[in-house]
């Protein structure tokens, strides 16, 4: 069989779909903040194989963006989920709702 | 501000000058000194008289001019100007002659007021407008001072406002004045637009030998009314409309129906005031206004005239039978007042303004000197105003009596005083008219006159004392009973003297009056129109028989059981004041509703609630949409992006 792009858009379609799945309806903080990465992950992969399939390095370079921001964007996301599970014992969506009215 | 140099200019001046002065020295200054203040009007009125006699004495017929610039506003230049003509001169001499005596009369009326100051303030600032009025040469000044006699008069009628009835009589009359003073701006402004001044000479000039004066302003008005032309078809409907407007003034001023409600109400002030403003002069001013633009009035094609004459023979009429059935001695004495301001405006519609100024002044003599007599009695029954609680006062008040009796003799028309001459005048010129029915009128006002006036004397003078206070009264000082000597002289006197041939100068009829010496004068009514003086002479020898038989030594009023439901009709003077309160009411009743509808449902319903209300709608339903959970942010978030693609990709795609 032969793999095409449309295959490899399925997938990253897939996999942003169940991130965003992820995001919206689980209720652990960190839970949601990996499916914020695999939706990054998600749109690397598209990225990646437009890159391959149209021969063009661009989509590569800022997949290396990418991953470098995310890196970082992991690093300060953990640290203040940690901070948060510290002043409030809990890392549980619905307990966070200090900005509602 | 270059005054013609015209000694006589300066002096008419001086003399307007004079009681404003005094008043202004009374109000910032001689406040505290009652005495004072009092010499200073009353001497500022007295030099305004001497130099009044001097005008008269040392100017000739011919009408002397004074002017100061005063404002320019685009085209209307008004100046202040002064006016030296026989009609100005006149009345110089009427205001200020019977002024002086009422200025030195309420030296002891007023004794012991506690506004003895202020009294004498406002007398000598009403003095400076009504001369001002009567000084004037072009409208603008005039109506200026005919405003300034309104507050005078406001002030003058509220002199006790601590009393209720003073102050709403002070607000009543104002108010009513206000309504002419409204037609009567209308008219200058019509009359300015049209001929292009407001100077009397120079409208007079300005009308010769045009035909239709007015027409001019067909177009413009015709613009106001929303290019309708229906209502000015004719250019004498502008005439007479202009006339008509101008007329409004003397009908508030004058208190001519329908205006004439502030008049009566007006005798709430002190004695003194009446006598001077509500008698002999202010409503005189408008007559005086008449004669003045008398040439605005007389424009051929005109019908202003005629309505003039009806309105003052009904309200003539209508008063005098008003006055039969009050009981308050001042009342009675304000509906005759009306009644004989009525006769002038009459006798001015009836092409005769020299008889309406002639019997101005001898009005302006008899009416003082009756008001006068009539504080004199007031004053000696300890503020005691119905006649049916006087009586018998002819012992005890002999100067009083003497001079009250020839002042009645007057207003009723007796030969040789003044008011015959007068009177006789304006009936004469009725029958020289060919107007029967206001001959009629006339004749049978006399005979009213000569009722009331008879019932007046006769109830309140003669027979026994009917109250504790009459029984006790007694003559009144001297500084109150020699004005009302001073006064008879004039009020025995003034017919003959040839007055109306005087003022006739300036009036050019068919017959011109001549003055043929005082004991010519006095036989020329008889000369003149013997069907005049007979049947006025008639009227009043029926009235007084009448009077005589009802009235001599009763002790209560029969005349309600021979006319009826008239005598309740004219004791509530047939209801105009209700009238008016309830139309009033209504109109304003109506206008506040609706006033009231528009601003709770409009502005206050849908204008600021329906804002705040749509406002505070969409801000809670938005906040609804807070929920403060990230979930949902982020649900919305990416259903939003959805729609956005499915709407980019499904609907917009060419493919389809």
């Amino acid at each position: 069989m032969n793999v095409g792009l449309e295959h490899y858009l399925t997938v990253s379609a897939m996999l942003f779909c169940l991130g965003l799945l992820g995001v919206i309806l689980r209720r652990n903080v960190l839970v949601i903040y990996m499916s914020l990465e695999l939706m990054l992950n998600a749109a690397n992969l598209a990225l990646v194989a437009f890159s391959r399939f149209n021969e063009n390095l661009t989509g590569q370079m800022m997949v290396f963006f990418i991953i470098t921001v995310a890196a970082a964007e992991v690093a300060v996301g953990l640290a203040l989920i940690v901070a948060l599970y510290r002043k409030r014992q809990s890392a549980h969506v619905e307990d966070l709702t200090s900005l509602k009215l | 501000m270059e005054p013609t140099s015209s000694i006589a200019g300066t002096t008419a001046l001086l003399v307007l000058l004079l009681p404003l002065l005094a008043a202004i020295g009374i109000t910032l200054f001689w406040k505290k000194d009652e005495e004072f203040s009092a010499q200073l009007s009353i001497g500022a009125i007295a030099l305004g008289f001497a130099l009044s006699l001097g005008i008269f004495a040392f100017t000739g017929d011919k009408a002397i001019e004074a002017n100061f610039n005063w404002l320019s506003v685009g085209d209307l230049k008004v100046s202040f100007g002064l006016l030296l003509d026989p009609l100005s001169k006149l009345m110089l001499l009427v205001v200020t002659g019977v002024g002086l005596m009422i200025h030195i009369y309420s030296r002891g009326y007023l004794q012991g007021d506690r506004s003895y100051s202020r009294y004498f303030a406002s007398l000598s600032l009403f003095t400076f407008s009504m001369l001002g009025i009567v000084l004037a040469n072009n409208l603008f000044m005039m109506f200026v001072f005919w405003e300034l006699v309104g507050v005078s008069s406001y002030l003058l009628i509220g002199f006790w406002f601590e009393k209720n009835s003073a102050a709403d009589a002070a607000k009543k009359a104002f108010l009513t004045n206000r309504i002419g003073d409204f037609g009567f701006i209308l008219g200058i402004i019509l009359t300015w637009l049209a001929l292009g001044s407001v100077n009397f000479a120079e409208l007079a000039h300005a009308l010769e030998g045009k035909a239709f004066p007015f027409a001019s302003l067909t177009e413009p008005l015709g613009k106001i009314a929303g290019g309708t032309q229906w209502w000015i078809v004719h250019p004498n409907v502008l005439v007479t409309l202009v006339g008509l407007l101008l007329f409004m003034g003397a009908m508030g001023k004058s208190a001519q129906f329908p205006l004439h409600v502030w008049l009566p109400d007006a005798m709430e002030g002190p004695t003194p005031v009446s006598a001077l403003i509500h008698a002999a002069t202010m409503v005189a001013a408008g007559v005086f206004m008449l004669c003045r633009i008398f040439f605005l009035l007389n424009i051929p094609g005109s019908h202003a005239l005629e309505f003039i004459a009806w309105i003052g023979g009904f309200t003539a009429l209508l008063a005098a039978v008003m006055a039969l059935q009050q009981n308050d001695i001042k009342r009675i004495l304000a509906y005759s007042t009306l009644s004989q301001l009525g006769y002038m405006v009459m006798a001015v519609g009836l092409h005769s303004p020299q008889s309406a100024m002639f019997h101005l002044t001898t009005h302006a003599a008899f009416k003082a000197l009756l008001f006068l007599g009539a504080g004199s009695v007031i004053y000696a029954c300890h503020h005691e105003q119905n006649i049916w609680k006087m009586g018998g006062l002819s012992d005890a008040m002999p100067r009083t009596w003497w001079t009250f009796r020839w002042g009645t003799l007057a207003l009723c028309g007796v030969w040789p005083f003044a008011g015959f001459f007068s009177k006789d005048a304006i009936l004469a010129a009725a029958l020289e008219h060919k107007n029967i029915p206001l001959f009629v009128l006339g004749v049978f006002v006399a005979g009213l006159t000569t009722f009331y006036m008879s019932r007046l004397v006769l109830v309140a003078f003669c027979g026994n004392a009917r109250s504790e206070e009459a029984s006790h009264a007694h003559e009144s000082a001297g500084v109150m009973t020699w004005p009302l000597v001073v006064l008879a002289v004039p009020t025995l006197l003034a017919g003959a003297v040839g007055i109306d041939a005087y003022i006739g100068k300036l009036f050019p009829s068919e017959h011109p009056l001549h003055d043929g010496g005082f004991l010519e004068n006095l036989f020329a009514p008889f000369n003149h129109n013997i069907f005049a003086a007979s049947f006025g002479l008639l009227a009043v020898v029926a009235g007084y028989q009448l009077a005589r038989a009802l009235y001599l030594n009763a002790d209560r009023d029969r005349l309600p059981e021979k006319i009826g439901v008239l005598a309740k009709l004219a004791r509530d003077r047939f209801y105009f004041d209700e009238l008016y309160e309830w139309f009033i009411s209504v109109t304003q009743e109506t206008l506040a509703r609706v006033a009231d509808w528009v601003d709770r449902w409009i502005i206050a319903g849908l204008l600021v609630r329906g804002t705040h209300g749509t406002t505070e709608l969409f801000g809670r339903a938005l906040r609804l949409v807070q929920t403060g959970s990230l979930q949902t942010y982020a649900f919305l978030f990416a259903a939003g992006v959805v729609l956005v693609l499915a709407w980019q990709l499904l609907l917009q795609s060419p493919a389809h």
